[in-house]
């Protein structure tokens, strides 16, 4: 289908999973990782997708243009752990068609 | 003891509505919750959020449905056990079960509701590698009781509400305050943050920003806290304190009910779907988020059915045989144990000349 684009995540295992994510449906990539369960049900998502748990940090690994951070997101990842340069909240990012072959890593769940 | 009808575990939404179904079959409810308060995530997470798919609801706040649920429920009685998270469940011979807290106090109940959405809320705590040692001698993540603070010198950790509104209720008991943040703003309510600013204008708040704590330093009690500083050149040094507690959140973990020899599966308690909700341990149910059938959505909306279900279920192992139809809240009216009743106004009957 060609609104889907193709996504590799890497799950808190080390495994690498490649997806392919709607972008027509409005998820985001918080929604897509527990789509296909690629963690724990409970250990992901937990607040909804509010930007207030950094259950579903990640490091974005490509060099894609993603959507600017946002004030909640960046104030929630000053008070997450295991935060890197390349930390971002998946709740927050659209999956869109610029995301052809993103690659994200979850974070270690805290 | 604290005995009870139906004990249900977790004082959210589906927790909260459980005790009016429970009500209109005159069954009593406590709950237990390792919250102080209750509402669950609405009332932790996201109270001044709005939440959208309430039946006739067009909009409510999470906070506000929480207090309709409580003026709801509120002519049955149920009764709290808040601040303490169920720990362990004993079958009785007759029967019941007891449930007891990690603070020791008991519950009975022939009937156990497990309503505990995604676990109990658990601080989160900061990755500094000897924190646990100094576990509850001057490390503290739920602050209890602010007298233990009175004349001490405390660090605080964090950079929201609890963070800021911590900071300056102790800035009054506590002989010094130090806020640690990752960087120099904060999130919460303006009032908060403009309130901090005012305290540290005053000196009765010392703000170290953006910096983090990586280390406590002490023998057996905390003496200090190792905190690296990167405002223009990055810098390490001791800060002497008596208490350092770091506000992070919490984070809900399904924790002892794990271990009850329930049936789970993806973090939630299997049930069947079919008919009860009811486990694979006769007398206990799990309804809302906690639980988990095919087909399962984790909704507010589908935790009140869900309960609603449950307590006819529930009526009939509290009263074996005994005949029960359903009646319509419009029809019957609703009456309370406090002894209050509602009901529709009685149609006029009246001859129009």
């Amino acid at each position: 289908m060609e609104q889907d684009v193709n996504i590799k995540i890497t799950d808190r295992d080390g495994v690498t999973h490649e997806v392919l994510a709607p972008t027509d449906m409005a998820m985001n990539l918080m929604e897509v990782v527990r789509s296909y369960e690629l963690a724990p049900e409970g250990t992901v998502g937990i607040c909804g997708g509010m930007a207030m748990c950094a259950s579903c940090q990640c490091y974005v690994n490509s060099e894609h243009e993603l959507p600017e951070m946002q004030d909640d997101e960046e104030a929630m990842l000053s008070e997450a752990f295991y935060v890197k340069d390349n930390s971002r909240l998946g709740c927050q990012i659209q999956i869109t068609p610029e995301m052809e072959g993103l690659e994200v890593e979850l974070a270690p769940e805290s | 003891m604290i005995k009870t009808d139906i004990l249900i575990i977790g004082a959210g939404p589906t927790g909260l509505f459980t005790v009016f179904e429970a009500g209109l079959l005159k069954l009593k409810c406590h709950l237990i919750d390792a919250l102080p308060q209750p509402g669950g995530q609405c009332s932790e997470i996201y109270p001044k959020k709005p939440i959208y798919d309430i039946p006739a609801y067009p909009e409510i706040l999470a906070g506000d449905l929480t207090d309709k649920l409580l003026e709801q429920c509120k002519q049955f009685e149920p009764g709290f056990t808040l601040g303490e998270r169920a720990e362990t469940i004993d079958k009785q011979d007759d029967g019941t079960f007891i449930v007891t807290t990690n603070k020791g106090t008991k519950h009975q109940a022939p009937v156990v509701a497990i309503a505990g959405g995604l676990g109990s809320f658990e601080p989160r705590k900061p990755l500094i590698h000897n924190i646990t040692d100094f576990e509850d001698k001057g490390v503290e993540y739920i602050i209890k009781d602010p007298e233990i603070y009175r004349g001490k010198k405390v660090v605080i950790a964090g950079g929201g509400d609890s963070a800021l509104d911590w900071s300056i209720f102790l800035s009054d008991i506590a002989s010094e305050v130090t806020l640690i943040h990752r960087r120099n703003e904060f999130r919460g309510h303006l009032d908060s943050v403009e309130k901090v600013q005012e305290l540290k204008n005053k000196g009765k708040i010392n703000l170290v920003t953006p910096a983090e704590v990586i280390g406590i330093v002490g023998d057996r009690n905390v003496k200090a806290v190792v905190v690296k500083q990167a405002q223009h050149i990055e810098k390490e040094f001791e800060l002497e304190c008596d208490h350092f507690i770091p506000l992070f959140g919490l984070s809900p973990k399904l924790g002892p009910i794990a271990n009850w020899g329930l049936e789970i599966e993806k973090n939630a308690i299997v049930v069947n779907n079919a008919l009860d909700y009811q486990t694979n341990i006769p007398g206990i149910f799990a309804i809302g988020d906690v639980n988990t059938y095919p087909g399962k959505l984790k909704l507010i909306l589908c935790g009140f059915h869900e309960a609603t279900l449950m307590c006819q279920a529930a009526y009939q192992i509290i009263n074996p045989g005994k005949r029960y139809v359903l009646k319509y809240t419009t029809v019957s009216g609703v009456n309370g144990f406090d002894g209050t009743r509602k009901e529709a106004p009685k149609a006029v009957v009246k001859k129009i000349d």
